[in-house]
């Protein structure tokens, strides 16, 4: 044995490692393959021995060898043999080999599962936290059902290092394994709010990247996040919170409201750009969610733009000019999402936008563009595309052309061109496209040529002159091989040529272009648009020459024809070889009927008489199903499907009726058609909104009474009608346009104003300049043309589809889980277990599980199968027989599966998941605490207001005893974000939104009665106090008055806020207190600072750097009758005993025209209760810590206590933070946890007027002195 | 999330890379040279940012890179990832780098992949931030580097144990 360690290491020294395998790399630069092929040989041999060090240091060099580009997964038995290394070093080596290579149809990666889960519970968190790093790589669907309890396990792990790493890992097993996010999500939760920055960031990160997907399922974490939002000061989790509250906006636009508050601070006064970057993406985001046009926002809109601007156009001195480059990218890219929204902000930056079209990055001049779509209109079209025609003559040959090319078209197309005055001039810029070389989109500029002709009528005209002299010159074209994409073109030339070929000037000069040889070198489908367009074409001509009484020249023409058309006729593609064989037969006939003299003109024509109209692109998508034809409905009667049909008795003696059991509509007399055809007819009619499908579509639109008003301008004779395409010097075509265009506009315009002048002449008594018409506006642009833009036909009773784009392969679509809805515990996370046997005897003891085996899952599967099977055979004998009514309960159902199924299957183990599956949680309570949050509360600045908020606040405690998870933040939720939302929020506005709410709260009660006995169960009726009751609990309110005077009133919250409760004793516990400010005066208070003195026990947290004695500045200015809350930390050494603290507010009272220093004192009261929090807790558990003995006893008896039970439970919970664990009639047992994790436990009973409390604690002091507070509270009412 | 880190030289030579969803290893090469082809050519003060390449991603992934002296570092990031928190995340996990080495220069990362990759291991775990804060990332590295010190240390004295016997000055005593 020694000889072999020695052997192997000595061995060791002369392998080559890592660093030899590199540098001999480097050395073989010539023969590199055949260097590393030895080297692969090497590895072989050293995989082969017994020493795992060597193995490990050929997996190193495997990894490296991977990153080369050789595929190594012929190794990955070994990999796994290095990763169950019990040496950390190789371990690591082994798992970093397995994280690169291995994936989901790796085959040995099944064997890996034990070790796995040996390395995850390992006492070395290093161990652990490298098998979670490589785990994260390379999980698969089986490995994540099979370990998804171990990470969730580890998600509460001692260390913040593994509890990081396992959170986050979590986000992988989701996508694997979707049936654990449920039963995983509770605690996930927890972790939002973990003392671990690291731990807290990685949660946030996972429930982002969920809700990213999915955002519905995660609106109601939004006031967990806010509160994060409002504490957090780490960037990252700052940017990734803001992130998603951009993503959940759009879905509830009052969470909107709420944020742009917070948001609009931070991009105030973080310094950090990415920070400030993505609030301004947030706020823009709510902008839009928001109903546009509401006149408060425009001020942030404005900030956005503004501080965009600055990121645009700055450069930093200090920063690398490539950063730089990047802020002007998301500057435009942010900027760009505003213009969709509030276009008008951004187009007041046009200069800017248009500079950024010269930048030397091509990203930013993307963004540019992208941009620009938006910014276009009427007036501006021209000169904008003009621009950016300049810079297509600028980038030849590269892809930025092209990009810049689809632009114009998309900036001039865009809602159906909408912002095309002069279309004439739109033809000439696509001609000087087509002049492009090398562009691949020729085929988006023959569509686009194609659009315009078809749909707007008055341009034909021009466009066939055009497309003549495009067809004429087509050798410029075709001429060189670059410039394939291109020809693209003249398919649409020949088309519009043929198709509107009434149009041309000279038809005849256009055939014969049309029937060039050359034109058999164009690509097939072009040469078939040509044959066929030149029979349109020949039929023109023939009609135009058989007028004549010369007949020669329309032979002539047959004659060209008959010439021509052999070449395509021996063409290689069957379409152009079918058309022209077709076409030369019929020309043939043709002329031999000419020689006969008969004028067939007209008939040849009337081949191709009819107009063509566009079909809109979802047409076929959108006819309606007709009424009366179910598509699901069998046309035969479906075969006997199984054996099951033979059971039915068939019916021997009496005849069967006639199957008229289903009678489906088929037989529905004419007459009733007939008067539904009338009556869909009326309704269409009446409907504005309904597009005529009729040919004579236009012709309706046209002299549909309504249309009258539209300027119609006669074609201005000033603008030539043919320019020729190429221009031999100056200007391109499209410039001159532009020109004329403006001399056109300055004509209009001039005509406008002599008639106004006229107007004003009639009118001498002109009330003021109405009509200056200074700039032109929008609508004084007229078009040049009658735009009739053809609409796209739409079939009758086209259906207004909602497009369900959604890839239906995405992984994330599994994730689509309700998250509120309570855990069943058929979705418990499967835990490894021993036979079921040893399950049921003890189920509490499942320590010893280290070693059990895991072959469950497989089993389980099957199970499930079967379980599936038998649920589907046990419905359809339901259905069968009528007998059994009820629908057994789910829980029944699985009840019956053990009892029924196989004794020695093992069950998924229920109990071990008390620990695992969080308990389910109510959905009502969390919908309406979302509700709540959201509702726009006011700051409860007197008793009374406060006294409605809590009172509905107080729902919240109740209810979480009933859901028993999220200690101790729910509660808390609805008042502190609530108050703090309205920070500045008016008085004024109050009553009526108190009002309003209380209606709310009643809603939500009403709800939440029905939500229980829905349910049913009896348990929870027992669990909870409150929940049978009758009437309404009484409000309660935990403001209290502070301090006032004539000035100023302080209200300050029961301090029951705490944070950091886990294990700081020593540092003692942190308590936050929350104190409202109110302005009395008609004065602008400021500067005010809040200072306590500390006692030796509580100290009031003061920022690094301040004196013991120093005050805190308060974080915000007061205007009269505005009140605001702000929150102070205090530490705390111990906490059985309750604190008086003695402190001052000093500020400065400031009037027009003087200001006063001013004080206020006040006494801050920490009672015992305030440092307990409520908890819920289990009766065993409950029972078990009554039975340990560790708790002192203590009683108190209250005298005269009239009012129900259920609600002085209610004020217990409220008032003094308990949960009731049990309630038996007029006996109820409470508990509830110090910060220092005391355990109080209470049993509440009451006969008549006298109800006695019996307590257990483990600290007397701290009883004694919660028991007094709770008397306190008895004898006050 | 992210798709991918490359570490690659002005040559476009790989010194480390990192998929977080499965390429096979040619489409990997692919990817680095496409990667490489996009970024190189890019000037050292335009912007950042690049819209995916065709390869790696669709439209919904950016590259984000920064250029250093020989090498380049990218990550290809979704839309979920703030394009100037990764640029400031590679920031961090260069200077770490820095730190770890002292002066890290590109001859590091050529001949210490496998340290590289335990440093990254602990800024992104699984296609996820993990970690932003130097000092604890450095921190972490370090401990495990130490873990692996000892562990040598411990394997050089279990060897000396079985060697002594043969040492002639073994021999003597015996």
């Amino acid at each position: 044995m020694a000889l072999k360690i020695v052997k192997g290491s000595i061995d060791r020294m002369f392998d080559k490692n890592l660093q030899d395998l590199v540098r001999g790399i480097r050395n073989h630069k010539e023969d590199e393959a055949k260097y590393i092929s030895t080297c692969i040989d090497e590895i072989k041999q050293e995989l082969k021995q017994d020493n795992i060090a060597v193995k490990a240091n050929a997996v190193c060099k495997l990894t490296y060898l991977q990153m080369l580009g050789y595929d190594v997964s012929w190794a990955a038995f070994n990999i796994v043999e290095v990763m169950s290394s019990s040496k950390f070093t190789y371990k690591r080596i082994g798992y970093l080999a397995a994280s690169q290579c291995f994936h989901e149809s790796t085959d040995v990666i099944m064997l890996t599962t034990n070790q796995i889960r040996k390395d995850l519970s390992s006492p070395n968190q290093y161990d652990t936290g490298v098998a979670l790093t490589g785990l994260s790589c390379f999980v698969t669907p089986d490995l994540a059902r099979d370990l998804a309890n171990d990470i969730m396990t580890l998600m509460s792990h001692t260390k913040p290092y593994i509890r990081k790493k396992a959170v986050l890992i979590m986000y992988k097993v989701f996508l694997k394994y979707p049936e654990s996010l449920r039963p995983a999500f509770p605690r996930l939760k927890e972790k939002l709010e973990d003392p671990d920055p690291g731990v807290q960031s990685a949660a946030v990160n996972v429930i982002c990247e969920l809700a990213r997907r999915n955002p519905k399922n995660y609106l109601s974490l939004a006031p967990l996040f806010f509160k994060l939002m409002t504490s957090s000061t780490n960037n990252w989790v700052l940017i990734k919170i803001i992130k998603l509250f951009g993503a959940l906006t759009p879905l509830e636009p009052r969470l909107g409201k709420k944020l742009i508050e917070p948001l609009t601070n931070l991009i105030h006064s973080t310094s950090a750009m990415s920070l400030l970057y993505e609030c301004v993406n947030t706020v823009i985001a709510v902008l839009i969610s928001l109903s546009s046009g509401m006149p408060n926002h425009s001020a942030s809109i404005q900030l956005c733009v503004q501080k965009l601007r600055i990121l645009i156009e700055d450069s930093d001195q200090n920063c690398e000019p490539s950063v730089n480059a990047c802020m002007k990218y998301l500057g435009l890219l942010a900027m760009s999402k505003i213009l969709k929204t509030h276009p008008k902000s951004v187009q007041s930056h046009k200069d800017l936008i248009l500079q950024c079209l010269d930048d030397k990055d091509e990203s930013i001049r993307l963004r540019a563009l992208d941009l620009l779509y938006g910014m276009v209109s009427k007036k501006n079209l021209m000169e904008i595309v003009k621009k950016l025609m300049l810079h297509v003559d600028k980038a030849e040959g590269t892809t930025y052309r092209d990009e810049l090319l689809t632009k114009i078209i998309d900036i001039c197309s865009q809602s159906n061109y909408q912002y095309i005055t002069n279309f004439e001039w739109y033809i000439s810029i696509l001609v000087e496209l087509t002049r492009l070389e090398g562009t691949r989109h020729g085929h988006l500029i023959a569509s686009q040529m194609l659009d315009v002709a078809i749909r707007v009528k008055a341009i034909r005209v021009f466009a066939v002159a055009q497309m003549a002299t495009l067809l004429d010159n087509a050798h410029l074209l075709t001429g060189n091989v670059q410039r394939k994409g291109i020809c693209e073109v003249l398919y649409a030339a020949a088309w519009i040529c043929g198709e509107f070929s009434e149009h041309l000037d000279n038809p005849t000069q256009t055939l014969e272009a049309m029937l060039r040889p050359k034109v058999a070198t164009l690509p097939g489908h072009i040469q078939a648009v040509y044959v066929q367009n030149a029979a349109k074409l020949f039929a023109t001509v023939l009609k135009s020459q058989e007028g004549n009484t010369d007949s020669t020249a329309a032979q002539e023409t047959s004659q060209l024809m008959i010439d021509r058309l052999p070449l395509f006729v021996q063409s290689a593609n069957l379409e152009v070889q079918e058309r022209a064989s077709c076409i030369l037969q019929l020309v043939k006939y043709i002329q031999k009927l000419q020689q006969k003299d008969v004028e067939i003109a007209e008939e040849v024509i009337a081949l191709f008489a009819g107009e063509l109209n566009p079909v809109a692109p979802k047409a076929q998508k959108k006819v309606p199903v007709p009424e009366g034809l179910d598509l699901d409905a069998w046309i035969n009667e479906p075969p006997s499907e199984s054996e099951s049909e033979d059971e039915q008795p068939r019916a021997i003696f009496a005849k069967e009726e006639p199957k008229h059991s289903r009678p489906r509509h088929t037989e529905v007399d004419e007459k009733e058609l007939a008067k539904r055809r009338e009556a869909r007819k009326q309704e269409q009619a009446n409907n504005p909104f309904y597009i005529k499908s009729s040919p004579s579509s236009q012709k309706v639109y046209q002299e549909a009474p309504g249309v009258e008003h539209i300027p119609v301008v006669q074609i201005d004779l000033s603008v030539p009608l043919k320019v020729p395409v190429f221009c031999p010097t100056g200007l391109p075509m499209s410039d001159q346009y532009v020109k004329l265009e403006e001399e056109r506009r300055q004509k209009d315009r001039a005509d406008k104003k002599k008639k106004e002048k006229k107007k004003r002449k009639e009118k001498r008594s002109g009330r003021g300049k109405r009509h200056d018409s200074g700039p032109e506006s929008e609508e004084d642009i007229t078009p040049a043309h009658m735009v009739d833009i053809v609409t796209e036909e739409m079939p009758e009773n086209a259906l207004p589809s909602d497009d369900d784009d959604k890839d239906p392969n995405d992984p994330h679509k599994a994730l689509d889980i309700d998250l509120d809805k309570p855990l069943a515990d058929s979705e418990k996370l499967p835990v490894r277990s021993h036979r079921a046997a040893e399950v049921l005897k003890s189920p509490a003891q499942d320590g010893d599980a280290e070693s059990a085996a895991s072959q469950e899952p497989k089993k389980k599967s099957s199970k499930e199968k079967r379980e599936k099977k038998k649920d589907k055979d046990r419905d359809r004998k339901k259905s069968k027989e009528d007998k059994k009514k009820k629908k057994k309960h789910k829980h029944e159902e699985k009840g019956e599966d053990l009892l029924g199924g196989q004794a020695e299957e093992p069950v998924v183990q229920s109990e071990a998941t008390s620990e695992v599956a969080a308990p389910p949680t109510s959905t009502t309570a969390e919908v309406s605490d979302l509700d709540f949050w959201l509702s726009n509360a006011p700051v409860p600045s007197n008793t009374q207001e406060a006294a409605t908020v809590v009172a509905a606040a107080e729902a919240a405690p109740t209810s979480e005893v009933a859901s028993g998870t999220a200690p101790d933040s729910e509660p808390d939720e609805p008042k502190d974000t609530e108050t703090e939302e309205t920070k500045s929020s008016k008085h004024k506005k109050k009553k009526q939104k108190k009002e309003k709410e209380e209606k709310e709260k009643k809603k939500k009660k009403k709800h939440h009665h029905h939500h229980h006995h829905s349910d049913g169960g009896g348990e929870e009726s027992v669990q909870n106090g409150t929940v049978e009751e009758e009437e309404p609990l009484p409000p309660m309110s935990n403001y209290c008055l502070l301090a006032e005077n004539s000035y100023i009133k302080m209200m300050m919250e029961d301090a029951d806020k705490v944070n950091d409760i886990q294990g700081n004793l020593q540092d003692g516990s942190q308590v936050v207190v929350s104190v409202i400010f109110e302005n009395k005066c008609d004065s602008f208070l400021k500067s005010m600072e809040f200072n306590v003195l500390d006692s030796l026990n509580s100290k009031l947290q003061r920022p690094e750097g301040s004196g013991p004695h120093d005050g805190l500045t308060v974080p915000f200015q007061l205007p009269p009758g505005v009140s605001n809350e702000a929150r102070f930390v205090f530490t705390m050494q111990s906490i059985i005993t309750p604190q008086k603290l003695k402190g001052t507010l000093t500020f400065i009272v400031k009037n027009e025209d003087s200001s006063t220093h001013e004080k206020l004192d006040f006494k801050l009261h920490f009672t015992c209760t305030s440092y307990l929090i409520s908890t819920p807790c289990y009766s065993d558990a409950f029972a078990k810590l009554l039975e340990s003995g560790d708790l002192k006893c203590s009683s108190v008896k209250l005298e005269g206590v009239v009012m129900p039970f259920h609600h002085l439970l209610a004020r217990i919970c409220f008032r003094h933070h308990f949960s009731v664990v049990e309630r038996i009639d007029s006996c109820a047992s409470m508990y509830s946890r110090s910060i220092q994790d005391h355990h109080v436990c209470l049993l509440v009973k009451t006969s008549g007027q006298t109800v006695s409390i019996d307590a257990k604690c483990d600290e007397p002091t701290l009883l004694g002195n919660v028991l007094d507070e709770i008397k306190q509270t008895f004898s006050q009412c | 999330m992210i798709k991918a880190i490359l570490i690659f030289n002005n040559h476009g030579k790989p010194r480390l890379i990192r998929f977080y969803q499965y390429f096979a290893e040619d489409m990997q090469q692919q990817i680095i040279r496409e990667t490489f082809h996009l970024v190189s050519k890019r000037d050292d003060n335009v912007c950042n940012f690049l819209e995916g390449g065709s390869l790696i991603g669709g439209s919904d992934y950016k590259l984000i890179y920064r250029h250093y002296a020989t090498l380049y570092f990218v990550f290809c990031v979704d839309s979920s990832e703030s394009e100037l928190g990764i640029l400031d995340l590679i920031q961090v996990f260069v200077e770490t780098l820095d730190k770890c080495f002292e002066n890290v220069c590109e001859l590091d990362l050529i001949f210490h992949m496998d340290k590289v990759h335990y440093i990254l291991q602990e800024v992104v775990m699984g296609g996820m931030v993990l970690e932003t804060n130097m000092n604890e990332i450095v921190a972490q590295v370090e401990v495990q580097n130490r873990m692996e010190k000892s562990e040598s240390h411990m394997e050089r004295m279990l060897l000396r144990r079985h060697l002594e016997p043969l040492s002639p000055h073994s021999h003597e005593l015996g």
